[in-house]
């Protein structure tokens, strides 16, 4: 017991010593800028957590990025490196709207587990296309994704600029890229009366214990986990590894593309330049940080929400470019993964708790 | 520092966390002679060499060199003393030339540039003086076990090592090889070398030792002069009792072919036909070994049977149906067990648990899934008896099946495919590097298997597991069957022969 509470407070105070390095090495940027730290780190880290606003947006942020860095956790347990969250994203909020537009007399019960099948597929035909390259035409999944990205940015562009513009943005000749707004039988609720945070929560959450669920509970994710950790060895135990290549693709951008519908009907109600906002990214570093576990990815993405508005709330605070806010941001999201990678590796945990032990 | 003459080890103690590797362990080996370093897996051998090598630092004990003590606290320490390994797994990187490996363990003299010319030549001449004919220039990959392993013994003899050890020298090597490397021990103990020589093969040991030192559970049980011992008592000391490996009882009658391949050629990764145009059969209740030095097509043979080797001709019929290139999966469906050669990388998956290794095949039957949930608790209550009935030394069912010993993953392997009830089994080399008690333990549930009617197929370079056990024998050479022969009529030297591809004139 002694030893358990030995090693909690070491992680603890792991985690706490990289943000406290992170925080001083940002505060040296912000020092140049010409900004005192005390206050802008005052509005990034305290001001998210004293106010309603500031989880219900952290929480609204943490959605999207639990659903893609589910997706990248699947992806990499079958050893495929996923970087084409962007375009699944994308492609899955543009087939959630266009689903949403095209049927607005369904009921709201029917019609939103449609609109979100609807992204699911899309996403997961992306994902899918890339699994199959590497599969059957051994192209790397890195190269694929990323060249896929830019293919699937330019249909997004294309498809609300035309096809799917709002037809009063061209009777009033504004012209904005964006998509009619969906029908309210389509949107999920808000759970806070002026807040953004919706019921897309829930689902959120309830994926990712399905997931769980998939991979250590049934043969299907028996064969997926079989195939990520020695393809040679499933392979001779029968299961066509080229197929579950396919497969952890097609759930892994299937994933993103539910990420991409619910931003639409949750937090959007239409579908925007920008609504993927990165998240397809982030959710590398999210799945990374949760330790590509389903359930380990939940708390992962609330931290990374909490980070992400906090530095939104900075910026607002003390006027600064947001490239500097980026920076720091990233330099937080440093320091907390390579803390994380300290505690995994039984090498440095050994080097850095015989240290920590003797100072105490 | 001059010549080794004599290294002691004295009262080495190393405890891991929650272990005693060794406990008071006295080592002592002088020049120009072999000492034989014996012991079960997990008896302290290779934690001990370690120690020796400057890997591990030991919490009790000295290491004497001609007398004095002295500190060795790394391998470069080691290798000024004079001390050279060569490990069971190589420690060579494949990407680079012999010369490349070499000059990564040399302390240049500039941190910029290193003469490599100069390092090629002293490999040329070392490898001229000691007979190994290995070019410098070529790339590792490209180089044989026994190349890869000279190689090791280059680099050792580059830093002037006449203390040598050798951790299970000959687990990957060919007959031949072993012999080519045996008389080159012969050749350096009469210039003044030491070696330490690590080996589970009895015989070996028996024929290349001088003294033998034997280990068990980390503590010196048994020390004496080769001469004045024998197989029988090795392995008795070994083990901690008595150890007989068993035979097979001949029988005067056999089952119906339940594996029968007709004229098979298949190609290898490089495209070269590996199999040309092999005719055999397994009839029920028989073991049908395949003698021959590795690389003559044995693992394309066996994964040809079990599915996982496409063959561009001929037919593969068991129970009757041709199953050439079938898949896996309706192979396994339809009864056929797979040992195979690689029991870390195909055998098991080396990070699934050892209860998720021991349903890899089952997975997808009730009662340990039903549609496609796993049953949990059955797979579970399953494979805590299966433990206990192959006697897997594991700490418990949820350990990673990569931190188990060598003899225990086997275990975990003949357990998953023998509890399946095959009607036929390919095993592939199934005691390699595996200890003398699981030897005995594995050959007991071959046998056992064989005399339920299973058909077993057993791919193994050991002859005297092929003599003890098979009831034929078919020599297997560059992709064809040479002969089969009865094993009550089998010898060592005709088999040697026909591995060598030597067939008589008349038959």
């Amino acid at each position: 017991m002694k030893n358990n509470l030995k090693e909690i407070l070491f992680n603890i105070a792991v985690l706490l010593g990289s943000f406290i390095i992170a925080l001083f090495l940002g505060s040296i940027i912000l020092l140049i800028a010409g900004v005192n730290p005390l206050v802008a780190y005052h509005a990034m880290i305290i001001r998210p957590v004293s106010n309603i606003y500031g989880l219900s947006e952290a929480v609204v942020r943490a959605i999207p990025l639990m659903m893609v860095g589910i997706g990248i956790s699947i992806a990499f347990r079958s050893k495929m490196i996923n970087i084409g969250g962007e375009g699944q994203i994308q492609l899955g909020a543009i087939a959630a709207g266009a689903a949403a537009l095209a049927l607005p007399g369904l009921p709201k019960v029917i019609l939103i587990p449609v609109v979100i099948l609807a992204g699911f597929t899309a996403g997961g035909i992306w994902g899918g296309i890339a699994g199959w390259m590497k599969a059957k035409l051994s192209v790397n999944e890195v190269l694929s994704t990323v060249m896929l990205n830019y293919i699937a940015f330019q249909i997004y562009l294309y498809l609300i600029r035309g096809p799917l513009i709002d037809p009063s943005e061209l009777a009033w000749g504004t012209g904005v890229p964006q998509t009619a707004r969906m029908p309210d039988s389509s949107i999920f609720q808000r759970l806070i009366q002026g807040q953004r945070i919706h019921s897309g929560i829930f689902i959120a959450i309830i994926i990712a214990f399905l997931v769980y669920f998939l991979l250590w509970r049934t043969t299907f994710g028996f064969r997926l986990r079989a195939v990520g950790e020695e393809p040679k060895a499933a392979n001779y135990a029968g299961v066509k590894v080229d197929k579950y290549l396919v497969l952890a693709m097609i759930l892994s951008g299937g994933l993103a593309g539910i990420a991409g519908s619910i931003e639409v009907i949750g937090v959007h109600h239409r579908v925007l330049e920008g609504l993927s906002a990165n998240y397809g990214f982030s959710g590398i570093v999210v799945a990374l940080f949760g330790r590509l576990h389903p359930l380990g990815v939940i708390p992962a993405s609330f931290f990374f929400g909490l980070l992400l508005i906090g530095a939104e709330m900075m910026q607002r605070a003390v006027d600064i470019p947001s490239a500097l806010v980026i920076s720091i941001q990233g330099l937080v999201i440093l320091a907390v993964v390579s803390s994380n990678l300290i505690l995994e590796n039984p090498k440095y945990r050994k080097k850095f708790l015989s240290f920590f032990v003797q100072k105490l | 520092m001059g010549k080794i003459q004599s290294m002691e080890m004295v009262d080495i103690t190393k405890t891991f966390p929650g272990v005693i590797a060794n406990k008071d362990v006295n080592l002592k080996v002088e020049s120009g002679e072999v000492l034989a370093l014996l012991g079960e897996n997990g008896a302290g051998k290779t934690t001990l060499m370690n120690i020796l090598y400057g890997l591990y630092k030991p919490n009790g004990g000295k290491v004497l060199i001609n007398g004095k003590e002295v500190n060795i606290d790394s391998p470069q320490k080691a290798l000024e003393l004079g001390i050279g390994m060569v490990h069971q797994h190589f420690m060579l990187v494949p990407s680079l030339t012999v010369t490349e490996n070499v000059a990564l363990g040399i302390k240049f003299k500039s941190k910029f540039s290193m003469n490599l010319d100069r390092v090629a030549e002293k490999i040329k001449k070392l490898s001229e003086l000691h007979n190994m004919n290995i070019n410098p220039n070529l790339l590792i990959s490209d180089l044989s076990v026994g190349e890869r392993q000279k190689v090791e013994i280059i680099k050792a003899l580059y830093h002037e090592a006449n203390l040598l050890v050798l951790d299970e020298p000959t687990a990957a090597l060919t007959p031949q090889e072993t012999d080519q490397l045996i008389k080159w021990l012969r050749s350096v103990i009469g210039e003044g070398m030491g070696v330490i020589f690590i080996s589970h093969k009895l015989n070996e040991v028996m024929e290349v030792s001088d003294r033998v030192e034997v280990l068990r559970n980390g503590e010196n049980v048994y020390s004496t002069k080769t001469s004045e011992t024998n197989i029988d008592e090795l392995a008795r000391n070994m083990a901690g009792r008595d150890v007989k490996l068993p035979t097979a009882e001949r029988k005067s009658k056999y089952g119906e072919d339940i594996v029968n391949l007709k004229d098979v050629w298949a190609k290898n990764e490089r495209g070269i036909d590996a199999l040309r145009g092999i005719n055999l059969n397994i009839r029920k209740g028989e073991i049908l070994g395949i003698a021959g030095v590795s690389g003559n097509g044995q693992k394309e043979l066996a994964e040809a049977i079990a599915g996982l080797q496409k063959i561009y001709k001929g037919e593969i019929r068991f129970k009757g149906e041709n199953i050439a290139n079938k898949s896996v999966q309706q192979i396994i469906d339809k009864g056929m067990g797979f040992v195979p050669e690689d029991r870390l990388h195909m055998g098991t998956i080396p990070g699934f648990k050892v209860k998720e290794n021991m349903i890899l095949k089952d997975y997808l039957r009730d009662p340990f899934s039903k549609i496609f949930l796993l049953d949990r608790t059955y797979i579970n209550d399953y494979c805590k008896s299966t433990v206990d009935e192959y006697d897997v030394r594991c700490p418990n069912i949820n350990t990673p099946t990569h931190a188990l010993s060598g003899g225990n993953i086997q275990k975990v392997i003949l357990s998953r495919e023998l509890k399946r009830n095959p009607d036929a089994l390919i095993a592939s080399y199934p005691i390699r590097g595996v200890d003398i008690a699981s030897v005995q333990y594995i050959h007991e549930k071959l046998l056992e298997a064989r005399d339920n009617d299973m058909a077993i197929l057993l791919i193994t370079e050991e002859l005297d597991e092929l003599i003890n056990l098979s009831d034929r024998i078919a020599v297997i050479y560059e992709g064809q069957i040479l002969d089969i022969i009865d094993a009550k009529e089998a010898d060592k030297s005709r088999l040697g022969l026909l591995m060598a591809g030597v067939k008589e004139g008349v038959s």
